[in-house]
């Protein structure tokens, strides 16, 4: 064990910060009125950007660990904070209206909120099987009560139980899996682990440890077989945390992955990028094919996001540092459209009317364009038409499975994306060719920032497709390419 | 060999000679009035014997909860201050941390109530 | 001295700069802020321009090529955003900056009672910035890009009045015209990065065809087993196919007259001066490619020649003015297309920058005349105008003058060497070619000055109801709705269009007269392009008459004893004599030669077949796919199908997403299970 020393408060500065930030919102948010609660919010996204300031200025050029290597700071970590960051406060600015109307804009949807970014803060820089257990669950606490917050809503309670039963079983068999890595390394650091692996006594003690450690990564990703919880959570949540669990914890998703799996078991690749390529595969077929069969809109970007945790895996199949950057980039580009996505359903909900059919987007461009437009960029870059954001995520992770001699893959995941267009392009369709239904008269909230921000972060999709080059030279760096 | 095991032998010899004898003098000496509450197996506040599904106040959860946070806080307290000396400032930086999260957490519950019972 | 990489980016960005903020704050900022942020940044790209012509003609700078931005890479290939700035480019920059100024101050006159004010110039200003982006890219994506932009924008332009059905009919039948050419331009594209080195930078691509150790010339392939085809041609057809579309060559040019529909500033800029000729700019820079290969330059001297005189014959008949200049210009591209075609590219190029000159004041003018007679576009209802409207008289004379090639005029100039240059070449076509743009300069004559005639001179064909003048704003703009005038009937006097209008057509008329003069010694003869335009030794038709080029002022007095100018002459002298003197030979004539008067003013059914083929043979085509394809595949597979695809689909969604946790739990332990029996049966198979 090395010297405990000041040195490593420094560089959990961004995180220490962001704890004090929480516990000064918690106590301010005790002693002001329900009808104040506009302070908790604007403090909430104030302690996001200060974090993110804090976290970008003490980014280090080199990889640095603390407290005995525990937690790790390199230019991964840094992007994903950032990452996790932004798409929060995106979230926070897009539910706010959604939880005001439905008289459940309480503190604790806030508080909830920042514990669970902390947690993914602390996940995505975790250097030991302890450290990212700890974030993991801190994420994954807070998710369960935010699900359940709308104590009134009896599909939120059973989205909330099962998530949290489920979630269990995925943590417990993930910490079998830790315990089977450390009996077959002795250690739990995950440097050590990966230089362990080599000359362990019992390799296939490891390899059942890994088997369960993907086994709780699939479920945090949503993989097929472990996705079942994600289109109740989603559909039940109310829309404004679904706007959150659907977007950040994606990037926490993968920090855990690339943490667990290539940090920690890199030695092992050969074992888990099978296992992933099925996983990969099942997700594809499973997530595409069912979606065309929702009509919900939350359930239907569920299954969507479980087929883009397929195009996800395609980036890790590999087990090489551009694929890792592929995968990176696509989680990245999946968060920022995911959390608009969400944001949208948010916008048009109003108190009594949830819109999150997709028949509540009929006709929308007659009763306002520039929303239909918006919307219309969404479906166009998730389905991954160019040359929008989604389209060049998708074509770097099957240019990085090509490249790792997985052409069958990658052509899985083609003739899938092409399915997938069917149901993306159906809410277009509805928006541009059918008649509103009786009574879906559109009435915009009044909340200025959420219409701005929510416009901007549908043209940055075709904004930040032009601009791919520059962030995917950024993720490839981070890999040191 | 055998005989290192004579002071388990010696001590399980005095436990039971001494649990006997409480039970004996109890039964010898108390007074007996008995009770209904007194001859349930468990003094709780609840019947002993009813369907096991039934209605449960979830302030005894919350209180049991907040009594494992506090409870576990003394854990960590003691072996800290045991190493005081050796582990320096740092530590006590981070044990500052520890208790202000949780003097944190304590006004919250403080102030929404938790405590109060009714 | 180099260019400044960020003066480009000035130019390009200000006309964007401008067109966003007039088209997404156009109600914030009024109709004064629309145009002075427009005219702003189009003034200033403008002037920058000429300060890179400057520097690169007189300050010895050499030529620009960088990228700038690198949107994507994929593997070896990689797209960017880059600028070629050499002297072809610069030259283009200053004419589109140019015009597009002008058109801009006119367009404050022309359109200042139109409810889409700021949408307008919104949309002429993004025009420039998209022009700017076709001529200034250093690679084909950038090219392709500005092409589609700039047909974007002329499609919006061409519908700008969406109420008018015609119209709508128009700027349906531009984009769908301009699809056919895009897609061979596509092809075309494609070939260039399959054969041409695997790049899409001009760069690469051009030194990879003149390298000589490649032997592009030669190269063939075999699209169709055992029928070797040259790859340059393949590829030089394909992309000469994406300039026939926006450059409106026969048989693709029927979409041109019809755009008139148009606010007419947007001909004088679009259809006239800039866009149409991109496809001429197009092939002159692509000319290492071209010179590849004798059989696509023929094909473009063909296409080049036919549209030359054949449109030029039907602007004879036509009797709206606008639609006169739109054949007009029609048959100029002809001519350029012929330059190009006789390898005489720099012909061509000079060609297309004297026309955008005095074409846009033609156009102007034209639009000028239609704001007095209170939007009367037909000019059996005018004459006499030339003592009404005096300035937009003398303007359209010298613009005249310069269109038919009167010596000494801008036009003359490129036109005559384009006509040498033909009878120079030996490429076959060039006879049937030289035969066409000779006829083709009387045929200019002819509907040039008739229309002149029948607008300023003459009797005033129109009368001026006195009664209502009274109840009527001047020149109601939007034109659709006066109804209630007879044709030929003005509420008041046609009256002279104020300065924001008249300006422009002064500052057009300098170059149109003397910009000939002054350039084609450098230009053409001179080493202006080299280094810009590739010609093969054999080919370079130019060359040759350089050697008897002694200065302008020889070519003008050399040019009196050629056949051209008596052509011109002599149809100068038929159309005073008829539509000044003698009308009724005109009516005489077009009794007597029925057929070709009805052929003419039928434009030779190219409408009528094109529609005949492509929109009856497209919905019978389209009927027969319907019956079996859509009613069989589609709507029995896949609609009907996947109907019951999403039914099947929902009921397996319902069994396997069930909704019961136990359910759920039991699947992520089969997953568990699925996944240690793959590393089971991985460990045993590795084992073994």
């Amino acid at each position: 064990m090395t010297e405990f020393n000041t040195r490593d408060l420094v560089t959990i500065l961004p995180e220490l910060v962001f704890l004090g930030s929480i516990g000064a919102i918690l106590i301010v948010d005790l002693f002001i009125k329900p009808s104040q609660r506009i302070v908790t919010h604007v403090l909430s996204i104030l302690a996001l950007a200060v974090t993110a300031g804090f976290v970008w200025s003490a980014a280090p050029a080199e990889r640095v660990t603390a407290f005995g290597g525990m937690f790790v700071v390199d230019m991964i970590a840094t992007t994903l904070k950032l990452a996790v960051l932004l798409t929060t406060a995106l979230a926070l600015v897009y539910g706010r209206h959604y939880m005001q109307e439905r008289k459940l804009l309480v503190g604790e949807f806030y508080l909830l909120i920042l514990f669970a970014t902390l947690g993914m803060l602390l996940l995505v820089s975790a250097g030991n099987l302890v450290t990212a257990y700890l974030g993991l669950e801190l994420l994954a606490l807070s998710s369960y009560a935010l699900v359940a917050l709308n104590r009134d809503s009896a599909i939120a309670a059973e989205a909330a139980i099962k998530y949290f039963v489920l979630g269990a079983l995925a943590s417990g068999m993930l910490l079998y899996g830790m315990s089977m890595v450390y009996g077959a390394t002795g250690t739990l650091d995950l440097a050590r682990i990966v230089a362990a692996t080599p000359d362990v006594q019992h390799p296939n003690l490891l390899a059942v440890g890994v088997v369960f450690i993907v086994v709780g990564v699939a479920f945090k990703l949503g993989a097929v077989p472990f996705h079942m919880w994600l289109p109740d959570v989603y559909h039940g949540a109310p829309t404004a945390v679904t706007t959150f669990i659907g977007s950040a914890p994606k990037l926490a998703a993968f920090g855990l992955a690339y943490r667990l799996l290539e940090d920690g078991l890199g030695g092992m690749s050969p074992h888990w990028s099978q296992m992933l390529a099925i996983l990969a595969v099942l997700s594809l077929a499973v997530g595409n094919l069912f979606a065309i069969a929702q009509t919900n809109l939350k359930r239907m970007l569920a299954y969507s996001t479980i087929s883009h945790v397929g195009f996800l895996l395609l980036g890790f199949v590999g087990a090489t540092p551009a694929g890792y950057a592929a995968a990176m980039f696509y989680a990245v580009a999946y968060a920022l459209t995911a959390v608009v996505a969400f944001g949208m359903i948010a916008l048009l909900a109003r108190a009594g009317f949830e819109a999150d059919e997709i028949d509540d987007f009929k006709g929308l461009n007659q009763r306002s364009p520039w929303y239909a437009a918006v919307m219309a960029t969404i479906m166009f870059s998730l389905a991954g038409v160019p040359p929008l954001f989604g389209f060049f995520a998708k074509l770097l992770v099957l240019k990085s499975a090509v490249d790792a001699g997985y052409l069958w893959l990658a052509i899985v995941a083609i003739v899938f994306a092409i399915v997938g267009l069917f149901y993306y392009l159906r809410v277009v369709k509805v928006m541009y060719f059918d008649d509103a239904i009786e009574g879906g008269t559109l009435v915009l909230p009044a909340d200025r920032p959420l219409r701005w921000v929510l416009s901007v972060n549908g043209i940055a999709l075709l904004g930040l497709g032009f601009a791919s080059g520059p962030l995917f030279a950024w993720c490839n760096r981070a890999f040191g390419l | 060999m055998i005989s290192e095991y004579f002071p388990v032998l010696l001590f399980l010899a005095v436990a039971a000679v001494i649990g006997i004898a409480l039970l004996v003098l109890g039964n010898v000496l108390g007074p007996k009035k008995a009770v209904a509450e007194k001859l349930a197996p468990y003094e709780c506040g609840f019947e002993a014997f009813e369907d096991a599904r039934m209605r449960f106040d979830v302030r005894y959860y919350l209180v049991a909860i907040l009594f494992i946070l506090f409870d576990l806080e003394v854990a960590f307290l003691i072996p800290w201050a045991v190493v005081f000396e050796d582990v320096g400032l740092p530590a006590l930086v981070a044990m500052g941390i520890f208790l202000l999260i949780l003097t944190v957490g304590f006004i919250y519950e403080w102030k929404k109530g938790a405590l109060e019972w009714e | 001295m180099t260019i400044s990489k960020t003066l480009l980016l000035v130019i390009v960005l200000a006309p964007l700069f401008g067109a966003v903020l007039a088209g997404l704050f156009g109600r914030q900022i009024g109709r004064v802020g629309a145009h002075t942020v427009t005219i702003g940044g189009v003034a200033l790209s403008c002037a920058l321009s000429f300060v890179v012509l400057y520097q690169l003609v007189w300050g010895g700078a050499a030529t620009f090529n960088e990228n700038v931005y690198t949107w994507f890479e994929i593997g070896r290939y990689s797209a960017h955003v880059g600028f070629l700035i050499d002297k072809l480019t610069a030259m283009m920059m200053v004419v589109v900056t140019f015009v597009s100024l002008l058109v801009h101050l006119y367009t404050i006159g022309y359109m200042h009672e139109d409810d889409g004010y700021q949408r307008f110039f919104s949309y002429i200003s993004l025009f420039t910035f998209s022009m700017l982006m076709l001529v200034m890219g250093n690679n084909f994506l950038q090219l392709f890009f500005g092409w589609e932009a700039v047909g974007l924008v002329s499609y919006l332009l061409i519908g700008f009045w969406f109420k008018r059905p015609t119209a709508i009919f128009a700027n349906m039948k531009a984009f769908l015209v301009n699809r056919v050419g895009d897609f061979g331009f596509l092809l075309g594209i494609a070939g260039v990065l399959l054969w041409f080195g695997g790049s899409l930078d001009y760069a690469t691509v051009f030194a990879y065809a003149q390298d000589p150790s490649n032997e592009m010339g030669a190269r063939t392939v075999e699209l169709i087993a055992g029928h070797p085809w040259h790859v340059a041609t393949i590829v030089g057809i394909c992309l000469f196919i994406g300039a026939m579309g926006k450059s409106a060559q026969v048989p693709l040019h029927i979409w041109l007259p019809d755009s008139m529909e148009g606010p007419t500033p947007i001909s004088a800029l679009i259809h006239a001066a800039t866009m149409v000729t991109a496809g001429i700019f197009m092939v002159a820079r692509m000319s290492p490619i071209f010179e590849l290969s004798d059989t696509a330059l023929s094909f473009i001297l063909i296409i080049g020649a036919t549209g030359a005189l054949f449109t030029g014959l039907i602007g004879v008949v036509q009797n709206d003015i606008k639609r006169v200049v739109a054949y007009s210009t029609l048959s100029q591209l002809g001519y350029m297309t012929v330059a190009l075609g006789a390898s005489a590219y720099a012909a061509g190029v000079f060609h297309l920058m004297t026309h955008a000159f005095f074409k846009a004041l033609l156009f102007l003018g034209a639009g000028s005349v239609i704001i007095a007679m209170h939007h009367e576009q037909d000019m059996r209802h005018m004459g006499g105008l030339r003592k009404y409207m005096p300035i937009t008289w003398i303007t359209m004379w010298i613009g005249s003058l310069a269109l038919a090639g009167a010596p000494g005029f801008a036009g003359f100039f490129s036109k005559d060497a384009i006509i040498e240059a033909v009878g120079e070449s030996h490429r076959f076509g060039s006879g049937y070619a030289y035969a066409c743009v000779l006829i083709g300069v009387f045929v200019t004559a002819l509907y040039t000055f008739r229309s002149l005639y029948m607008t300023f001179h003459g009797k005033e064909r129109f009368v001026v109801d006195a009664h209502d003048a009274h109840g009527h704003g001047h020149d109601d703009a939007h034109h659709d709705d006066h109804g209630h005038h007879e044709p030929g009937h003005l509420a008041h006097a046609p009256h002279e269009s104020p300065w924001v209008v008249t300006v422009p057509l002064m500052l057009l008329a300098i170059p149109s007269i003397v910009i000939g003069f002054l350039t084609i010694g450098p230009m053409l003869f001179g080493s202006y392009f080299d280094g810009v335009i590739f010609v093969r030794e054999a080919n370079d038709v130019l060359g040759e008459l350089g050697r008897n080029f002694h200065g302008a002022g020889g070519m003008i007095l050399h040019g009196l004893q050629t056949a051209p100018f008596w052509l011109a002459l002599a149809g100068f002298a038929v159309a005073t004599y008829i539509w000044l003197f003698n009308p009724s030979i005109a009516a005489w004539f077009a009794k007597t030669f029925r057929p070709l008067q009805t052929l003419l003013m039928n434009k030779y059914y190219a409408d009528d077949v094109s529609q005949a083929v492509f929109s009856k043979g497209g919905i019978a085509l389209g009927r027969g796919l319907w019956k079996a394809g859509d009613v069989a595949v589609i709507d029995g597979a896949i609609v009907n199908g996947s109907a019951g695809l999403v039914a099947r689909l929902a009921g397996a969604v319902r069994r396997l997403q069930s909704g019961y946790l136990y359910h759920y739990a039991f699947a992520m332990i089969l997953g568990l299970i699925l996944l240690l029996g793959g590393l089971w049966w991985g460990v045993t198979r590795m084992a073994a």
